[in-house]
């Protein structure tokens, strides 16, 4: 069985059919990456995974556990993480404070014994500072730990928007546009930086992306959409071979 | 961490310089007496202050209600303090219950607007807030409570229909409110309040559940996304800042003789004037909002020697705060001549010699 099972995903807005009978089925540890044209309904397939939007029909089960319809707060506990495509730090905090905040659900302790300072505030509060500086570590943002998360440069937000949800534990981790803005050296660092959290934290990991070099480097298999309907699936270089992916999304020159 | 410790730490010193200057200044009879009576209003209004930062700043959304909540508070407070007056009870464990009680209804209630409030955002949360103030108030001036050997009797309408048998007092009358209330408010108490206010914000903010409320504020969508449950969250954060605000009522009630709900204490004016303390303290900043309620309670009386240009000179001076504290210029010029950066560059001249 995979990590993640989606059969037969659709969504309408009104009378647009915005995804249908979306199917995906991704293995454990697997870098599976998703493409297609602008407005083919990619970003729609992320948020229906990670409950923004209710699907219309079709099933999601994560792991075993269906997981559809269900709020966004509890999907996360239940192991989906997710970054976005415009950034959305909370740029007030500090680095730091930006990991804290996605390890909440791990550390439990009470209001009461946060405002008292009670011991399991301060033995919980020290196991997230070490937890939360490791990841700090492995995304190389250990030094600017107490800059505002605003203050970072652009590439730097999107590695620690990475770490932030790396931080909530998740079985599977959904990328949306990590390479955007990214000039080709910082592209090429994420690369690495992908590969190295799938290695290091086991990660599986779905990701949509419109860099072919990132997507032909790092990802194993591939779903491509166009116009809400799935268009080619399978192993990175057939799929990125099929005639009509690339007359669809390519282009041939 | 260290360097958030030593910044509460420069707070608490603050107020309890406050506190040391003003003892020394009452014991030595320096300042007016009419100064004097504002020294626990200044506790009042910094508490609340300090507590509607929490709503503005840290939950990031305007309420403009504050007053109403400081209203609840002061009124069953004052209530519990009629009740008990003849029992007997220490004074001090009296008060202290009442300030408790007001506290925890003026959360309860802070909860129950707070569950249809907090789905709304910016503007509209503003005009609820408002409304709900306004409200509190007006129910107040027509509630009409008593109390005989059968019991409490409560009436909309007039002390005669409470029904009350021949050993019944009338506690609150109306428009007329409560009259009687014990005077048991003093500056310590307000400050030890003050204390104990700063204490739980500044704790709140810096815990899991106040870093979990500053994620809502900064994206909401991803503080979903991490797994935090948004209303708990918001709705604990605005309980909180309601609560603060119950006592800060129950010290404002146990400082006067008679309590009614008057447009001048409850009214929108006052969540607006809080409000403007908040703003221009710096919103967010717990220490900003604590100097700013200070001087701005203070600020009328020390006028008083411009007679009628007072509240002229008063708004003169709002301005130029408001003016002065979004200034990058004027940010500069203190930053340059701060006691900080004097001695430093003081420090700096000698090394080039």
């Amino acid at each position: 069985m995979a990590l993640l099972d989606v059969t037969g995903l659709g969504i309408s807005f009104g009378g647009l059919r915005a995804v249908d009978n979306f199917d995906i089925h991704i293995e454990k540890g697997q870098l599976y990456g998703l493409i297609g044209p602008n407005g083919a309904g990619k970003t729609t397939v992320f948020n229906m995974l990670t409950g923004v939007y209710k699907p219309t029909d079709g099933t999601i089960s994560l792991d075993g556990k269906n997981i559809t319809g269900q709020k966004t707060t509890q999907i996360n506990k239940d192991g989906i993480a997710r970054t976005f495509q415009n950034i959305r730090l909370f740029k007030e905090l500090t680095v730091l404070d930006n990991v804290k905040a996605g390890l909440h659900n791990d550390y439990p302790y009470s209001t009461v014994a946060g405002i008292f300072r009670l011991p399991s505030f301060k033995k919980q509060e020290k196991a997230m500072d070490e937890r939360a500086m490791e990841l700090l570590e492995v995304f190389d943002l250990d030094k600017e730990y107490d800059f505002l998360a605003s203050n970072l440069p652009y590439g730097k937000q999107r590695k620690l928007e990475i770490a932030r949800a790396l931080a909530t534990n998740p079985k599977l981790l959904l990328l949306d546009e990590p390479a955007a803005g990214m000039n080709p050296n910082e592209t090429k660092e994420l690369m690495d930086t992908i590969r190295l959290i799938r290695d290091k934290f086991d990660m599986t990991i779905l990701l949509i992306e419109h860099d072919m070099k990132l997507v032909s480097g790092i990802c194993e298999e591939l779903t491509v959409l166009n116009f809400g309907q799935v268009l080619a699936q399978g192993k990175t270089s057939d799929v990125l071979n099929n005639p009509e992916v690339i007359k669809a999304y390519l282009g041939d020159d | 961490m260290s360097k958030q410790l030593k910044s509460n730490l420069i707070t608490y010193g603050i107020i309890i310089a406050f506190f040391a200057i003003m003892q020394t200044l009452v014991g030595t009879g320096t300042i007016s007496s009419l100064f004097k009576g504002l020294l626990v209003p200044i506790c009042v209004y910094t508490i609340m202050a300090v507590s509607l930062n929490l709503t503005v700043g840290i939950l990031g959304e305007l309420s403009l209600g504050h007053a109403g909540f400081m209203c609840v508070g002061a009124f069953v407070s004052a209530f519990f303090s009629m009740c008990m007056k003849e029992s007997g009870m220490n004074s001090i464990v009296r008060f202290i219950i009442a300030i408790i009680l007001g506290a925890i209804v003026a959360a309860v209630f802070g909860i129950l607007i707070g569950i249809p409030v907090l789905r709304l955002r910016g503007d509209y949360l503003a005009i609820v807030t408002l409304a709900f103030g306004e409200i509190i108030k007006n129910i107040v001036n027509v509630l009409y409570v008593g109390k005989d050997s059968s019991g409490f009797h409560i009436s909309f309408t007039d002390t005669a229909s409470l029904g009350l048998s021949s050993d019944g007092v009338v506690i609150i009358k109306g428009p007329q409110g409560i009259t009687g209330t014990p005077n048991d408010s003093t500056f310590l108490i307000g400050i030890i309040i003050l204390i104990i206010t700063v204490f739980i914000v500044t704790n709140f903010v810096t815990s899991r559940s106040g870093r979990a409320v500053m994620a809502i504020r900064d994206n909401r969508i991803a503080a979903e996304s991490v797994g935090i449950n948004i209303s708990k969250y918001k709705l604990m954060a605005f309980a909180i800042s309601a609560g603060l605000a119950g006592a800060a009522g129950a010290l404002y009630a146990h400082n006067l003789n008679t309590l009614n709900a008057l447009p001048k204490n409850f009214g929108y004016n006052m969540s607006i004037m809080i409000l403007v303390y908040v703003v221009l303290g710096g919103i967010g900043s717990i220490r900003g909002s604590i100097i700013a309620a200070t001087i701005l309670t203070a600020l009328p009386e020390l006028l008083r020697g411009f007679s009628d240009y007072r509240m002229l000179i008063y708004s003169i001076v709002l301005i130029a705060l408001m003016l002065i504290s979004n200034s990058p210029k004027a940010k500069m010029f203190f930053e340059k001549y701060s006691i900080k950066q004097l001695i430093g560059t003081k420090k700096a001249q000698k090394e080039e010699v």
